[in-house]
């Protein structure tokens, strides 16, 4: 069958996007291939491994196995959206300074589902840290440079609101 | 829902529903479904809601994983299915993954999930494309596992089922909803949508534990769940019990000969491991999943014994 293309509008990152895509597209092939943001990473392209994780409506999703159709009328924010004009978000300097990267292959999942967490909460556990990238696979690092950088940049993030309070 | 079960009746055998989708589109990647059409229910407001009323709590069919696990209702009435449905696969899964998807999730097996190039290479299976089975080697029947891990636990808690197609709308006692049949494991016609699933308010006074095999426990599909629930007296004597195990053959096994075995007496030590060996005599796994069918057997009364212990302190 010939592929059926279609008009999308995506929220991505906060912009407004119309694209004409095949509609049997996932959203990970949506970004990638039609938007250029190849941040996201097709790993195995079938749910197992976290690499495609995105944040859709505030809750780390797998962009690999979801229709675009379905991410319609919701928010996307990738790993390119995560940093503002003024610099790095303050995980991702964290995961700098704790070398929490190797290869990076899985390194904007990572970044996404932990994200997701902070904007929950800025005091998690270690363990709730743990839970909430357990489908983030890393072959790489041993995770223990990830854990440490999510709990220094939960830190930060705690320390910068303190002082904005007390600014105001 | 009406417009659903219209586009269903309308598409056929070309349609397909989706809720989460983290079952089917994997499984269509890998062409074990080939659907032209498919029609979402993730938006069907009829399936959304987790309420107590007339006696029941009704979860809404297309409720995550991650709001069952959770729902305070849910974690305070039916604690077991809240862990169930926390132990489904990982994260960002439980986030889209629906509980409906998971009743109605397909039957698994080392020679069907696979790739059809991988497949195809092996000339495929009774399941999809081929004429024999490799786990049977002779058989005519398919015996892939039922592997999701919220059924036994609604098992063990009563629940009930709605499903409703184009003119009518019929509820199902979850037990009779699985046949053992791994090509198509539920008596859910095509057409047919599932709506809800109904738990008795009175079961909540039960105790109920649950426990899972699994190879990665961030992440994989069970190779084996245990689910108990027992009303057990102030002074510890059994009035009843019930267990059921799945991730086995294709449909969640209700352990038999229980009753017999503990009601009018305590779960002490010794009854505990009464119960486990009476589970470890009913069940034989075939080779249908990757991992060695007698250390998957040798593992039943293991996790039995754990998950009745869990329930001692429940
Ligand atoms: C890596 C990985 C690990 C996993 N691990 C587990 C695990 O440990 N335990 C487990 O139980 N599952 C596991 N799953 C499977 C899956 O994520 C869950 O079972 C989930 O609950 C499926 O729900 P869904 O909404 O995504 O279903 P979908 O994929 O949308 O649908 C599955 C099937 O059900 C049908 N369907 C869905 N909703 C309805 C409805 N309301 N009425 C009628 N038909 C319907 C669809 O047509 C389809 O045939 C895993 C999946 C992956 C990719
Ligand atoms: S049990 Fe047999 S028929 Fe069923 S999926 Fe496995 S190999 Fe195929
Ligand atoms: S690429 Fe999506 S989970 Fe692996
Ligand atoms: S850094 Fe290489 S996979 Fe995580």
């Amino acid at each position: 069958m010939p592929a059926v293309t279609q008009i999308v509008r995506l929220n991505v990152n906060g912009d407004l996007r119309e694209i004409g895509v095949p509609m049997h597209f996932t959203l990970l092939e949506t970004l990638r291939y039609e938007l250029g943001l190849t941040g996201s990473k097709q790993g195995c392209d079938k749910g197992d491994c976290g690499a495609c994780t995105v944040i859709l409506d505030g809750r780390p999703t797998l962009s690999c196995i979801t229709p675009v159709c379905e991410a319609e009328g919701h928010s996307v924010i990738t790993v390119e959206g995560l940093a503002d004009a003024d610099g790095p978000h303050p995980l991702q300097d964290a995961f700098d300074l704790h070398g929490a990267a190797q290869c990076g292959f899985c390194t904007p999942g990572i970044l996404c589902s932990a994200i997701a967490l902070l904007e929950q909460t800025t005091s998690p556990s270690r363990r709730e840290v743990k839970e909430a990238l357990a489908g983030n696979l890393c072959r790489c690092t041993g995770y223990s440079k990830i854990y440490d950088a999510v709990m220094s940049a939960a830190q930060r993030l705690q320390v910068e609101a303190h002082l904005d309070r007390s600014h105001r | 829902m009406a417009e659903a079960t219209g586009l269903m009746s309308q598409y056929a055998e070309e349609a397909m529903y989706v809720a989460g989708g983290t079952d089917l589109i994997p499984n269509m990647k890998h062409r074990l479904f080939e659907p032209t059409h498919l029609i979402a229910l993730k938006s069907v407001s009829e399936l959304s809601g987790i309420r107590e009323e007339n006696g029941y709590l009704r979860i809404g069919a297309a409720e995550t994983l991650a709001e069952v696990a959770r729902h305070p209702g849910v974690q305070k009435l039916f604690p077991a299915l809240s862990d169930a449905a926390g132990h489904v696969a990982g994260p960002q899964l439980r986030n889209a993954g629906t509980i409906g998807g998971n009743l109605c999730l397909d039957t698994r097996c080392t020679y069907y999930n696979q790739t059809s190039f991988w497949r195809g290479a092996l000339g495929y299976c009774l399941k999809k494309d081929g004429t024999v089975c490799h786990v049977t080697s002779v058989g005519k029947k398919c015996v892939a596992a039922h592997s999701a891990d919220t059924p036994p636990v609604l098992m063990t808690l009563g629940a009930t089922i709605t499903l409703a197609g184009p003119q009518r709308k019929r509820r199902v006692p979850i037990e009779d909803f699985f046949i053992a049949d791994g090509i198509c494991n539920t008596r859910r016609t095509p057409v047919e949508i599932v709506t809800e699933i109904r738990i008795p308010l009175s079961a909540a006074n039960r105790r109920q534990a649950y426990a899972k095999l699994r190879q990665r426990k961030s992440i994989d599909f069970p190779l084996l769940t245990v689910a108990v629930s027992a009303d057990i007296e102030g002074d510890g004597t059994v009035q009843s019990i019930n267990g059921v195990v799945t991730a086995l053959g294709a449909r969640p096994r209700a352990l038999s000969g229980w009753d017999d075995l503990a009601v009018g007496s305590t779960l002490d030590a010794d009854m505990i491991d009464e119960l486990a060996e009476r589970a470890h005599e009913q069940c034989h796994p075939l080779e249908n999943l990757i991992v060695d069918a007698d250390w998957r057997r040798a593992m039943v009364p293991v996790y039995v014994r754990r998950v009745l212990e869990k329930l001692l302190i429940a």
